[in-house]
């Protein structure tokens, strides 16, 4: 997230950082560099130019103080990380739940900026917590955009009130007003009206939002923007905040490489949150948006809180409490155990995304590094086991020729690779033994003990032959659930 | 907002540009989404142009334009293939029944493969749209192989002889790599039975500067042959389009513009330029 904002960043502290002593001048050079940053990552220039006075203004009026310092270029740095902070919002806000259920959010953005997607990403995230939210299918205008929300809402689980066909017939005013007396009458206590993508400057469409906002009198209006927009994003954000009006921003397609100037901008100018962000193709890639965390992010110091909580919540507590009481226990670490690693792993997201909150992530040769991994290691090697039986998983050492051939079969990989996975898993395996006499591995959260050199961390790519053939199981019904 | 008309009758009439001028020239080329590096070789230009300001920007602008050739690569011997790409949300799918609208006007028989298996009712959109177009759709399975759906589809349209074969696939984000490899393995299935003439890469005009990024990883993965540039309905000027050209040398073959079937058009340079430095909405 944030890739090209953050080198730039650090480019332009590079230059600082060996400096002793900061003057006015190195302000100034500093300053332009990171103009220039953020310009070529979209923010308005408007917003760019009041941020670059701030940083200026701040800097040289604590100038005498920043070089009394241990570290004036950190002192520089933590004034921009702290002004970063403060116009991406400060601090993040919830959803604001009405006094009297059900609570109506309402979704309204440009064509393509992903509502229907966030909408049944949303409803995970509120169903998550307890609540019991119902999809409202109010975009009855883009083809199969109603189809469209009942499939990711059934793929959430969380009901989807549908009773127009869409395709330009119906009207969404109704449905969303109808959706509204639904809920009351099934007890949701949430309600979340997807509606039509619309123009900022399409005024028909601007008021059929207006009168559906009227309609159902939504305690929060959100606004869907895609992290990728461009000089537009002010002028649309305004639009909308004139129009149908917002009282938050979600952020959108944020596991691509460049957004960042929008966020500035829309936060800057429209003066309302960025509450959520959306970073994935599933429906699980949505959480808070922290300003804190994504300003270190631009800074390029990684985002460890995102990274902790997101291994916390994959590794449900069962898991890692009986893998531990194993541990203790002496009994073996069998291939089954760690079966269960990989899939909380991939609870987790995928290695790449993971990896890239880490701190120094954006650095040159950590970032060739990060592209060279491939997330479908953890796949072939989850294949492998899986192709398996009970007795080969409990004890790898019957796994004679004829038994690894048939895995390589069952699980589409080479020979090869399951005699790698298996020396590796018994090297582990003995590593473990010698832990158990001499502590755990350091650094590492409860349940997250990866022995060294397990199948999680894939090799590079080079010198290998790419992978044609997706990695499946011999048996249709493991086929099915790998999928 | 920008002020060109009002900059450029200043120049016209003689008045020399203030450093405040520059800066709103300045200031109207990056709200365009033409980028900081392009803006500054622009304005670069214009200040050692002797003649007008209007004339130079607009110059220095069409010297960004790629010089590749900006029709549509047809076949009159087998079914002109068409694989329609990009990130998701920028109209892909509204773009191929528009594309596909174009050619059955021009009484050419037209095929579509609904190759977004991934995206929830992606297939159902353009079905909806082949019902209307009364256009033949093949599809596959939700979540199925898109190469297999193009494959069929292929087949079919070497089979029928249809005039033009286009792939309509699911929205991917240029930094998935697992995504990308896919495009060249829809594109190699298709070219097992006919060749795929062009990858049109679908640009939102509302997209900023990682549209730059987006088009090279796109060209480099799947050979993109051309650009649509979509949304231009909206306030956005669609800068970055330009950005792309000047920096990839890929043309603009089409520009989308609004929601209907037939705001669609082959790209016209003066009419993008014009719009670019206007200061209207």
């Amino acid at each position: 997230m944030f890739d090209s904002l953050s080198s730039k960043f650090s480019k332009a502290f590079s230059g600082l950082r060996t400096k002793g002593r900061i003057k006015s001048g190195d302000i100034d050079e500093v300053t332009e560099e990171i103009r220039l940053a953020l310009l070529d990552s979209d923010v308005a220039l408007e917003v760019v130019e009041s941020f670059i006075q701030k940083i200026k203004d701040r800097s040289l009026s604590e100038l005498e103080e920043v070089n009394k310092g241990i570290n004036p270029s950190q002192a520089v740095f933590n004034i921009i990380n702290e002004e970063l902070v403060s116009i991406l919002g400060g601090s993040a806000r919830r959803i604001r739940l009405a006094k009297k259920p059900p609570t109506v959010i309402m979704l309204a953005g440009l064509q393509g900026a992903g509502k229907t997607t966030l909408a049944a990403k949303l409803a995970l995230y509120l169903k998550k917590q307890g609540n019991t939210p119902l999809l409202v299918a109010s975009d009855l205008q883009r083809p199969n955009a109603v189809t469209q929300l009942q499939q990711v809402g059934a793929g959430v689980n969380v009901p989807v009130f549908a009773p127009e066909p869409g395709n330009g017939i119906g009207d969404p005013v109704a449905v969303a007003r109808a959706g509204v007396k639904f809920a009351v009458e099934k007890m949701h206590n949430i309600v979340i009206v997807d509606t039509a993508g619309r123009l900022g400057v399409d005024q028909e469409l601007m008021n059929e939002a207006i009168r559906i906002r009227d309609a159902v009198n939504p305690d929060e209006i959100l606004f869907v923007v895609d992290a990728m927009i461009g000089q537009d994003a002010v002028r649309t954000a305004q639009a909308f905040l004139d129009g149908v009006g917002f009282d938050g921003v979600v952020l959108t397609k944020l596991d691509g490489d460049a957004r960042g100037g929008a966020a500035l901008s829309i936060v800057a100018k429209t003066e309302r949150p960025i509450m959520f962000a959306s970073t994935g193709e599933k429906s699980e890639d949505f959480d808070l948006f922290y300003p804190d965390r994504m300003a270190s992010r631009i800074l390029g110091l990684g985002d460890i809180q995102s990274l902790a909580e997101q291994a916390k919540s994959a590794m449900d507590s069962d898991t890692s409490e009986k893998l531990e009481k194993k541990f203790a226990s002496g009994e073996d670490f069998t291939l089954d155990d760690f079966l269960s690693q990989l899939e909380a792993m991939k609870k987790m997201g995928s290695m790449t995304k993971l990896l890239g909150m880490l701190p120094g992530a954006n650095s040159g040769a950590m970032k060739k590094q990060l592209e060279s991994i491939d997330d479908n290691e953890l796949v072939k090697t989850q294949a492998i086991v899986q192709s398996m039986t009970p007795l080969e998983r409990n004890d790898p050492k019957v796994l004679n020729g004829s038994r690894r051939a048939r895995i390589a079969k069952g699980s589409g990989r080479q020979v090869s690779e399951v005699n790698n996975l298996v020396d590796r898993f018994s090297q582990a395996q003995k590593m473990m033994k010698q832990m158990r006499n001499g502590g755990g591995v350091p650094g590492l959260p409860k349940g997250m003990q990866m022995p060294p050199g397990m199948g999680g961390m894939p090799s590079q790519k080079s010198g290998q032959t790419p992978p044609k053939k997706k990695s499946r199981s011999g048996n249709p019904a493991k086929r099915a659930a790998e999928q | 907002m920008a002020l060109f008309s009002k900059l450029f009758n200043k120049l016209r009439g003689g008045a020399n540009l203030s450093s405040a001028d520059w800066k709103e020239l300045e200031a109207s080329l990056l709200e365009a989404d033409l980028g900081a590096a392009l803006t500054a070789k622009i304005l670069d230009s214009a200040r050692k142009e002797s003649g007008s300001a209007e004339e130079s920007v607009l110059k220095t602008l069409r010297d960004s334009l790629s010089i590749a050739d900006r029709s549509l690569h047809a076949n009159s011997e087998r079914p002109t293939t068409i694989l329609v790409v990009g990130v998701n949300g920028t109209g892909k799918t509204t773009s191929t029944a528009k594309l596909a609208n174009a050619m059955k006007k021009n009484r050419s028989s037209v095929l579509i493969a609904a190759a977004d298996t991934f995206r929830a009712a992606a297939t159902e959109q353009i079905q909806t749209w082949g019902s209307r177009l009364n256009i033949e759709v093949v599809a596959g399975k939700q979540n199925g192989d898109p190469a297999s759906v193009a494959f069929d589809g292929a087949t079919r349209a070497v089979a029928e002889k249809v005039d033009f074969y286009i792939v309509d696939t699911a929205g991917r984000l240029h930094t998935k790599q697992g995504l990308m490899d896919e495009l060249g393995k829809i594109r190699r299935v298709i070219e097992k039975l006919t060749p795929v003439d062009e990858v049109l890469l679908v640009v939102d005009a509302t997209t900023g500067q990682n549209g730059i990024v987006q088009a090279k990883t796109f060209i480099e993965a799947a050979a993109v042959t051309g650009l649509i540039l979509t949304k231009m309905d909206g306030s956005a000027r669609g800068g970055v389009a330009l950005a792309i050209e000047a920096s990839t040398g890929i043309p603009i073959k089409f520009t989308g513009s609004g929601e209907g079937i037939e705001d669609f058009q082959p790209f016209d340079a003066e009419t993008y330029l014009q719009g670019l430095i206007s200061d209207e909405n």
